[in-house]
């Protein structure tokens, strides 16, 4: 802790977030990039984390709290949206989903 | 240099978020995915927030992965996704080494951040209302005082999203048919 500052934190978080960025970015089954936003959450949640601890204020750390509450609703509805889309189309590859296009 | 814990766990985390992203099979991504959501609880324990740690293992690593698992294994997603085209691959390494080179840009070498903690405490921060511990107490107090209607909201959102669920449930058939 003593020698780690603020900048490593922060580094982590946002490569993290870049990592699921390009996730979301190149996979095509919808689980899985749905998995990367998720990364991307987390990430964000670790960067909130590391300011409210500098910062010695409670509040982010507070918010931290709803994201993960939020993410957690979040995920249930995003889960049963593509198991409803899975029932119905067969698939969960995004580029076989291009009804819209054609 | 940091110390070591947080170097294991920073390369622990990115290596199962490489390994989240690159894997083809996607039981394998989860494993990845609860890794790097381990490691990154990990890192809330040397931020000293020991409660969010907890929380993050309990309700993201443990339920929610759960819930990922289970959706993956009753899909039977197992379709092999074929060769990226080139284009694709170029935009996720583009992205990627681009934005992490932003990342390293931004928080080290750019100065923004500051290197240490060793500063006056700013002026707006004098009067601390809630000073960080790392009690679950102070979590408490601040949840039905400061974000009291915060919390009342995310347990409305709660409840919504248990409704959503179950009317997206239903089989789709029956409405439709």
């Amino acid at each position: 802790m003593e020698n780690t500052s603020l900048a490593h934190h922060l580094i982590l978080a946002g490569l993290l977030f870049v990592l699921g960025l390009t996730g979301v970015l190149v996979r095509r089954n919808l689980l899985v990039v749905y998995m990367c936003l998720e990364l991307m959450l987390a990430a964000a949640t670790l960067a909130l984390v590391a300011f409210s601890r500098f910062n010695r204020t409670m509040d982010g750390a507070v918010l931290v709290f709803f994201v993960i509450t939020v993410a957690a609703a979040e995920v249930a509805v995003g889960l049963a949206l593509i198991v409803a889309l899975f029932r119905r189309r067969g698939t969960v590859q995004s580029d076989a989903l291009n009804t819209l296009r054609d | 240099m940091p110390d070591g814990l947080f170097m294991f766990f920073a390369a622990l985390t990115l290596g199962a978020a490489l390994l989240l992203v690159l894997s083809r099979n996607a039981v394998t991504s989860a494993m990845g995915m609860i890794l790097a959501l381990v490691g990154v609880a990990a890192d809330f324990f040397l931020l000293d927030a020991y409660f969010l740690g907890v929380l993050q293992v309990l309700v993201y690593a443990g339920a929610v992965m759960v819930l990922f698992l289970f959706v993956i294994m009753l899909l039977n997603t197992d379709d092999p996704e074929g060769t990226y085209p080139w284009r694709t691959a170029a935009i996720g390494l583009a992205t990627f080494f681009l934005l992490g080179a932003g990342v390293l840009w931004l928080f080290h070498w750019s100065g923004a951040v500051p290197k240490t903690l060793a500063g006056p405490t700013p002026p707006e921060l004098t009067v601390n209302p809630a000073e960080f511990t790392t009690s679950a107490k102070s979590f408490g107090r601040l949840l039905y005082t400061k974000y009291l209607l915060p919390l009342e909201i995310a347990g409305f959102l709660l409840l919504v999203a248990l409704v959503g669920v179950v009317s997206l449930s239903k089989d789709a058939k029956e409405d439709n048919a």
